[in-house]
């Protein structure tokens, strides 16, 4: 892991010197602050039984959907289509330096646009000063969600650049992975032919990787485990097989 | 520099084989590299030249056969190949959104130079490479001749004892072919370089060594003038002269039995015709050729020794391999 941070500082830097990063940056800014004013202004007619802040996390899904595929497309397609990745492959940097040290660079981007979301509720405690639009648990259960859910959905994100010659295809693989973890859980959990005792193990299954429920049960304030290690672990395979397929390219090219 | 390396040929080639689902690429190549010498790869396109090279620098395995460069075998220790080999890819492939400077910065680092040499070794290479002037402009708005500097800047920065460049001329006008092949010459002694193309007189003006390869296999190998006389095996030389041509067969054969002449049919205006004659005979025959023709009352405008091209050398070792190709 000797380059890591060399490949890590690298990206981040030529993220940050993109105008791309920018315009994601902005819309990612706008949609949610409108998403932020919309919640604000159902708050000031009726009295909701819910904070702000849960319901802002809940739209989570809409900034996921289109910034981490703008965000990570890029990574890997794109150095194999100009043919860097050969350049980058020569010099003593392993295929796993150069996908975990881009694959930190988008989550570290991620995280920072999540960041800058911080200053909507700095902005409403600063004006509104009402202590019970600013609930702190489901603010913190928000964004540990998004901190810990962002290191899976990005991961998701290399492992369609690395699969994909063009960054256009990778985009629109990234984004049917993303919405197929995100409903389908939802959707499957739904379903009515998995009720059966011998589709049981499935069943189990698919309700471990129920997205949105772990989201309701990180606002909640419960932070399980199991939840935890679900993310963890798929981060983990999504990277790793990233690296098979780059290395895969390698010996198929 | 470990005792392994010191008595080591710096790259090692046997039996070198790679096939792309089928199709053989390169074809039982054998080779070696000395210390210090500049090689050339010449072949014709889809010869197997980028193949070989990549194999060379372990980002391709081989099929079959050994590498080892540097007295390191590439399929075991490819991370030590890795730091002894400076490397630059056809069409040379540079990331468009950053300048010269930071470039080769982020590319040292990735070499491993360490952080305190690193200032000085850009400052160096781009003194070297003549980038000066422009280490501050975005590498996506050069022009083609700045580029390949920078990708042969790129391939010393680390000072690896080996550099592999594919077609490092490729596309430059005849103004920088020049100063490219005179700072590859610069690297002679220094470091081993191995340089791919098909330009043939540039191969010529800088490799000590040239290595044809046609069809995935090594036809010839040699200095220039090794690979001339191999290959050709005869001398020709040109002469144009006027008088009785019947009697030149007998003229001619008092200087050498084994010469062959051919006669070209057209007369100029005052009776000159041009004569080739060839001859299996290495030494200077065109004194006594002069003496004898003059003797014999013919006229002579000019006679030529004809040295043959290294595209004369290629075209016949190519033209051989696929002799022996269809006779199989």
């Amino acid at each position: 892991m000797k380059h890591f941070f060399t490949i890590l500082s690298h990206e981040v830097r030529m993220l940050l010197v993109n105008p791309a990063t920018y315009v994601a940056a902005v819309i990612f800014l706008s949609l949610m602050g409108f998403v932020f004013t919309d919640i604000l202004e159902t708050f000031s007619r009726a009295a909701q039984d819910t904070s702000p802040a849960d319901v802002f996390f809940k739209q989570f899904y809409l900034p996921v959907l289109f910034i981490v595929p703008l965000l990570t497309m890029k990574c890997l397609a794109e150095e194999r289509r100009l043919g860097t990745m050969e350049t980058l492959l020569t010099t003593p940097v392993t295929t796993t330096e150069v996908v975990v040290g881009k694959y930190g660079a988008a989550y570290v981007l991620y995280m920072g646009l999540w960041a800058a979301t911080g200053g909507f509720f700095w902005i409403l405690k600063a004006f509104a000063g009402d202590s019970r639009l600013l609930d702190p648990g489901p603010m913190i259960g928000g964004y540990l969600f998004i901190a810990v859910s962002g290191l899976l959905f990005v991961a998701i994100g290399v492992l369609a650049s690395a699969v994909c010659r063009t960054q256009a295809v990778a985009g629109i693989l990234c984004f049917a992975m993303l919405f197929a973890l995100i409903f389908g859980g939802s959707y499957l959990g739904a379903a009515t032919w998995l009720r059966g005792d011998i589709m049981h193990p499935v069943k189990s299954a698919v309700d471990y990787a129920q997205v949105l429920q772990h989201y309701e049960d990180f606002t909640r304030g419960v932070v399980d485990f199991r939840q935890l290690l679900f993310y963890f672990s798929s981060t983990v395979l999504a990277l790793l097989f990233s690296i098979l397929a780059v290395e895969a390219k390698l010996l198929h090219n | 520099m470990t005792l392994l390396e010191q008595n080591k040929p710096a790259i090692e080639v046997s039996h070198l084989v790679k096939t792309f689902s089928g199709v053989t690429a390169v074809n039982d190549v054998s080779f070696t590299v000395e210390k210090g010498e500049i090689i050339g790869f010449l072949g014709p396109n889809g010869a197997g030249k980028s193949t070989t090279m990549r194999m060379l620098t372990g980002y391709m395995p081989a099929t079959s056969g050994s590498i080892s460069i540097c007295g390191f075998p590439v399929a075991t220790q490819s991370e030590e190949i890795k730091r002894r080999v400076g490397y630059m890819p056809e069409n040379n492939p540079l990331p468009e959104d950053m300048r010269i400077s930071e470039y080769l910065y982020y590319r040292g680092r990735l070499k491993e130079v360490p952080r305190s040499k690193l200032g000085s070794r850009i400052d160096e290479v781009l003194e070297v490479c003549d980038l000066k002037r422009v280490r501050h402009r975005i590498i996506g708005q050069l022009s083609k001749g700045f580029r390949q500097r920078v990708g042969i800047a790129e391939a010393i920065l680390a000072e690896p004892p080996v550099i592999i460049m594919d077609e490092p001329t490729i596309g430059l006008d005849p103004h920088q072919i020049i100063i490219v092949r005179d700072l590859i010459a610069s690297l002679r002694g220094r470091m081993t370089v191995i340089i791919s193309s098909h330009i043939l007189p540039e191969i010529e003006m800088t490799c000590d060594r040239v290595l044809i390869i046609n069809q995935g296999r090594v036809v010839a190998q040699g200095t220039p003038a090794a690979l001339r006389r191999e290959i050709l095996g005869h001398v020709r030389y040109e002469i144009i002269i006027s008088g009785d041509f019947s009697s030149l067969n007998r003229v001619v054969s008092l200087v050498d039995p084994n010469i062959t002449v051919a006669l070209q049919d057209e007369t100029d205006a005052e009776g000159f015709k041009t004569v080739v004659l060839t001859t299996d005979k290495d030494e200077e025959l065109g004194e006594v050729l002069l003496k004898k023709l003059i003797e014999a009352h013919f006229r002579v405008r000019s006679l030529n020794r004809q040295r043959p091209t290294l595209e004369d050398v290629f075209l016949a070792a190519t033209r051989r391999s696929w002799d022996v190709i269809d006779k199989k």
